[in-house]
Parts: C-alpha cells; structure tokens; sequence
C-alpha cells in the first residue's frame, strides 16, 4: 500500500497552499530610518482537525503583534516593527520539525509555539540548537521543560500539574471508585492520561480499563462498548475536543452513564457543541483561571471580538501573553538578538492577561493555577480553582490592551 | 453477552457507512479501472451541502422531515454536479494516458476539494442536526438507535438498486460493456463518454447520501472528515474485492466487524499486552492475509491484464 507515501505527498502539498496565503502586515512609515522588522514565528496547525485551534491561536498572536507596534515600540535606538510569520504544523511531529527548521532558516528573532505538545517538543531541539527562544502558550506535556534546553518556555500549567488536580478531583470531589481511561495516543494525551493515573491511582481509585483511539477517530462506540462493561463510575478522556465531542454524544446512545471527564483539550465550547445536549454535567478542566477572572480577561475577550468578529476558541489568551512576554523581554535586555534578550526571559515578570508570568528554572510558568469546569445547558460554569496563587492582585493596567476596539 | 451483542452493531453500523463509501470507488474501478481518491471529499460536500441547507431551512420553521428532504436532495444535486465535473476536468482527459497520471489528479482533486471546502465552511466543526431521535433501543441488553437502524437499511437497499441496475437494465449493460471494453462497446453503439459521466454521477450521488448518514450518526462536519473516512472504504472495497459491488458492501460490513471486535477484545485476548489502539493494524493485517490467499479480494473475479 502506498498511503504513507501518499499522506506525505498530500501534507506536503497542504503546507505549500497554505504557506502563502496571508501577507504580512505593511511596516507602518513613522520615522526618517526605516523601523527595525522583528520576525515572529508562530506555529499552529492552520489545516486538518485541529485548524480551529491552531486559528485561534494565530489570532491570539496577531492581536499581540498589532497591540505591540501600536505602542511604537524602540528597541535598542531604533524604532522597531514586529512581524508574525505564521506557518502550519498540522498537528504533525514532523511537519512540527520542517517548520521549525524553516523559521530558523528564516531567521525568525523568536517563535510562539507550537500549539500540540507532539509538535512542540520535537521542533523544541531545533530551536535550542540554534539558540532561538521559544515560548509554546499550549503544550502541556511535561517533558517539553525537562530537556535541559535553555531556550523553551511555557505560560501554562504542565500535565503533571493538570494531571494531579484531575486525579484528585476524580477521587475526592466525584467520589469516582472505579475510573476508565481513553487517550488518543499523542503525547498531550498519553502524557495527560498518564498523570491522571497516577494521581488517581494515589488516591485509591481502580482502572478498570484503558483504551485507546486516535486524533482523527470520529467513531468510539467499541471502546464504550468495552468500556461500558466494567461499569467504571468515571471515564477520563485525554484527547481533544473533535474526539471528546462525538464520544460523548456516543457514550449517551449507548447508554453509558458514569461520569465524564477531560483535560484543556476538550474544555471548550466546540465539546459543547458538537456533543450536544449530551454534554450535559461533564467535567473538564483548563490550566489558569476562567477568562472572566483572568487580570485582563473580559477586556482581552471584547478586544479579540472586536478585532476577529468571533470567539475565543481556547488558548488565544495564553498566546497573546507569550508573544508578550517575549517582547517584554527584548525590551528589557535592549536588544531583538536571541543569543541576548534571552538571558532576560527567565527573569520575567510580567503581568499578563492569564495572570501573573514568571518562570521557574526550567522554564515552566510558577505557580499554575488549574480550574475545573462543568458543562451546563451547553456552556462551562467554573467549578474551583486549584492551586491558584494570588496572581489576581497584580496591577491591571499593563494587562489592558493597547488599542481599546477602535475598530468598533 | 450483551456486550458481544453491543459490539456485532457497533460493528454492522461502521460496516454500512464503510459499504456506503466503497460502492462508490468500486464502481468507478469496475468501469475505468481507475481510483477515483476524491471520492471520501465528494461524501463530505455531500454532508456539507445538507447541513447549510437543513439548518436555515429548519431556522425558517419549515417542518422537519421537509427540511431534511430539501438538504437531502441539494446534498445529491451538488454531489451530482461534482462528480460529472471531477470526471469531465480531472479523468477524462488522460483516459489514455499512462495509470499513474489519473491517480495523481485523483489525490490533486480531493486536495482541492478538502481546501475548497475550508474556505466555503471555514475550519470549524459544525455539529449536525438529529435526523432522528437518538434515543436508544434496548435490543437484548445491547442499545440501537434508529438512525442506526437506517443506515444498515439504506446500505441494503441501495447495494440492491445498484445490482438490479447494473445487471437488469439497458444502462447497465452498457456499463458492463463499457467494462469489458470501451472500444468494442463504442463500436456496438455505446457511447462511452455518456456512460462513465454516468457512472460517476450515480456513485456521487450515493456519496451524497452516505455523507448525510455519517454526519448524522456522529452529529459532525468537517472539511476533513471525508479523508480517513475515504481511506477505510477503499480499503474495504479492495478487501471485498475492487470492482465488485457485492464485494464492496460484504467488505464494508467486514471491516466495521473487524474494527469493532479487535478494539473490543484484542486487550482481553492477549492479556493487556496489545490494546484497542491495534485495531488498525488489526484491521490491515487481515486485509493482508485476505490478499494473500486471494490478490483480487474476497469477491473478487480473475480480471484480465485491463485494470
């Protein structure tokens, strides 16, 4: 059979189309010397299942850029513009790395990304060997932080973190006894799964099953099947939302009725959506604190609307701080050279529309909050936050963007 | 037992979307020897095309059934429309070139379908409406669903009007003779051009249909949905023999009794140590053995060197 082959040839093909769709925005004519350009690479998948997200989140980073430049930002003496260079990953490890490999043939000063933790850490060798910061707003598996590399960063809670609220919330809160666990084998999922077992498995809880499917999979009624059959009192999903959807609406024809629940990447209105009125007292849970409690969250939620005429899917507030935090840290160490601002990243401080960023020595985001949802009449009602410190004092304004919707 | 029972129809319903699918590359196959890899992008601009009819028709007040009916028949229309064109741009100017060449505009058509369809409904999921009520029946301890019950009836039925097409009417011997041998066929007064128009027309239109029922099953669209979904009818088609109508639908229904069974009990069969993310390779390795003992499918008759 020749399909890998072929999925090759039509990826490749896939990522030629979509490269050169969007223009960069024109460089604004302030002053006499022409204005420094500072390339951001931003890497999401744009195409296939996830394309929602991944647009999310390139729009999350566009809003920073035009936020950034309408500040007339000056680094170094010279006035500077920034410039996202947005490229699709897919979702696809190796498409992961031939974009990674191409912002740095680009010579790109920084990128934000990638949005999958199967993409980020991959790609996350490249920039390290080429001394090329990156911040990823999404990918949560832990090992993206315990490579050792000096140029990797997050703005949201990792797995271990998420997976130990969940397990515990499992087994405390839901008093699950038995528990069921479907991952859709991608290292955010596997990875979350895994933590979520041990956790659970801390607290006393039994796996009476362990089942897996994959991130293209619309059908899940014989996993349920055999699921159902160990009548667990919860089923875990780590996966994302394109799957946790259907499953859900497929566990109710089935009549499987223990509990549901999921990690971020099913924490979103899409779930709601697509599972319809079977999403009904689902649980999932998201790293950070609601939007409506975030610093900046409900101007950044009118700001986004205002610019994109539509809603925020899931982590365009994560990505819009990490592009952020990024610049803040050019400006700090006066200079757009990677081998330079990034010695300032791990001594961030900034107050970002999530919350209050700073990085541990690996590079992890201190002190990451973990909220816990539940889905009611088609939208999710924060349940607690966990672990939460008390970012929500910071001061605001730095959080507030730039341009207030003058498109309005 | 039950759960064995649960899994024989979770198996049956995979199995008809699988059928439904596969009909239409076999029959392509059958006629132009030629794989026609659009053919999983046509079912999702069927379900597509349904779904922007259904739902503003539906938002209007108009009765239900009536409203399905109109996406029903838009879905088939566009599909129809699809097919005569894919066909009359992409295959038949290299009717007689060397067979690589259609199979590369095969996979450049489904390309352009898939980023087409990205830009007419965007990348999000849309979630698609309930045909019928999903509430479940009890069937000895096993659920099933109306919805599921049509799909394997519709399967059926249109596996049924496409044989008694095929062999009982004045078309389909031409389709035969178009088959066996365009030329002679042409010099018998058949115009082949019409009849593989014809032939593509048809399989989109059941593409159409197909398309409808898997999203209503899943209550999902997407642009993508038609690439996986295409990749598993054909193999289907080729497990029950390409070319071969009866073949496509026992194929299809295999294959979905294959999936279901290897993710339901390759994890107890083999003590833990392969789980349900082997039914793939579950599902490939009996296709394998399948064309071992038998190169051209389960159904499948020894064609001679044309295809």
């Amino acid at each position: 059979m020749k399909l890998n082959s072929l999925a090759l040839s039509i990826s490749s093909a896939l990522m030629l189309i979509s490269c050169s769709k969007e223009a960069p925005p024109p460089p604004s004519v302030t002053a006499a010397p022409p204005p420094l350009v500072v390339k951001l690479g931003h890497a999401a998948p744009l195409t296939g299942p996830q394309a929602h997200l991944g647009k999310d989140n390139e729009n999350g980073a566009r809003l920073a850029i035009a936020d950034a430049n309408a500040r007339k930002p000056r680094i170094g003496g010279r006035d500077v513009v920034f410039e996202l260079l947005s490229e699709d990953d897919q979702a696809d490890p190796k498409q992961g790395t031939l974009v990674a490999q191409k912002f740095v043939d680009a010579k790109v000063n920084g990128v934000i990304g990638h949005l999958n933790s199967g993409t980020t850490i991959p790609a996350s060798k490249i920039y390290a060997d080429a001394g090329l910061p990156q911040i990823s707003p999404s990918a949560t598996n832990p090992q993206y932080t315990l490579q050792g590399f000096k140029t990797a960063f997050r703005v949201m809670a990792n797995d271990v973190q998420q997976g130990r609220v969940l397990g515990d919330y499992a087994a405390k809160q839901l008093k699950a006894g038995t528990v069921a666990i479907i991952d859709d084998k991608t290292a955010y999922g596997e990875g979350l799964a895994k933590e979520f077992k041990k956790a659970a498995e801390a607290d006393g809880v039994r796996i009476v099953a362990e089942e897996h499917t994959d991130d293209k999979a619309v059908d899940f009624a014989a996993i349920l099947t055999k699921v159902k059959s160990k009548k667990p009192d919860l089923l875990f999903y780590g996966g994302m939302d394109a799957q946790a959807g259907p499953m859900a609406a497929q566990m109710k024809k089935l009549g499987l009725k223990s509990k549901f629940l999921m990690g971020d990447g099913g924490c979103t209105v899409e779930f709601a959506k697509l599972a319809g009125d079977a999403a009904e007292g689902h649980y999932c849970s998201l790293p950070g604190v609601p939007l409506d409690k975030m610093p900046g969250g409900v101007a950044f939620r009118d700001h986004y609307k205002a610019m994109f005429n539509t809603d925020i899917q899931l982590y365009a507030p994560y990505v819009y701080d990490a592009v952020m935090v990024m610049i803040d840290a050019m400006k700090r160490a006066d200079s757009v050279e990677p081998a330079k601002y990034r010695a300032e990243l791990p001594k961030t401080a900034y107050a970002g529309v999530t919350s209050m960023i700073s990085f541990d020595e690996k590079g992890d985001i201190k002190d990451g909050a973990v909220t816990l949802y539940q889905f009611r009449g088609g939208i999710k009602e924060p349940l607690e936050t966990i672990g939460a410190s008390p970012t929500a004092a910071v001061p605001a304004p730095a959080a507030a963007p730039a341009k207030p919707a003058e498109k309005k | 037992m039950d759960t064995f029972v649960q899994q024989i129809i979770n198996g049956l319903t995979l199995g008809s979307i699988y059928a439904l699918v596969a009909l239409g590359y076999t029959m392509v196959y059958g006629i132009l020897g030629l794989i026609n890899f659009a053919h999983g992008e046509v079912v999702m601009i069927g379900a597509l095309t349904a779904l922007a009819v259904i739902k503003p028709l539906a938002g209007a007040g108009l009765p239900w059934p009536l409203a399905v009916l109109a996406g029903v028949a838009a879905a088939i229309a566009a599909c129809m429309a699809l097919g005569f064109v894919i066909e009359r741009v992409a295959y038949r100017p290299l009717r007689n070139a060397p067979r690589l060449a259609p199979l590369i505009t095969a996979i450049g058509v489904s390309m352009v379908l898939q980023q087409l369809a990205m830009i007419i409904w965007g990348r999000n999921y849309h979630s698609f409406p309930q045909l019928l009520p999903a509430t479940p029946r009890a069937i000895g301890g096993a659920q099933i669903t109306d919805l599921q019950i049509m799909i394997v009836a519709v399967a059926i039925l249109m596996m049924a009007g496409l044989a008694l097409l095929v062999n009982r009417t004045r078309l389909g011997r031409a389709m035969r003779a178009t088959a066996e041998n365009p030329q002679i066929a042409g010099l018998m007064g058949v115009d082949a051009n019409h009849i593989v128009s014809l032939t593509f027309v048809i399989g989109s239109a059941l593409a159409a249909v197909a398309g409808v029922m898997v999203s209503a099953n899943y209550g999902i669209a997407h642009y993508n949905m038609g690439f996986i979904l295409g990749l598993k009818a054909f193999t289907a088609a080729v497990l029950g023999g390409i070319g071969n109508l009866t073949g496509a639908m026992l194929g299809g229904i295999l294959l979905g009794l294959i999936e279901a069974l290897g993710a339901g009990y390759i994890g107890d069969l083999t003590g833990g140590f392969l789980g349900s993310d082997y039914q793939d390779v579950f599902a490939f390795f009996v296709l394998i053995v399948v064309l071992i003992f038998r190169p051209s499918g389960l159904m499948g008759e020894k064609v001679s060197e044309r295809a």
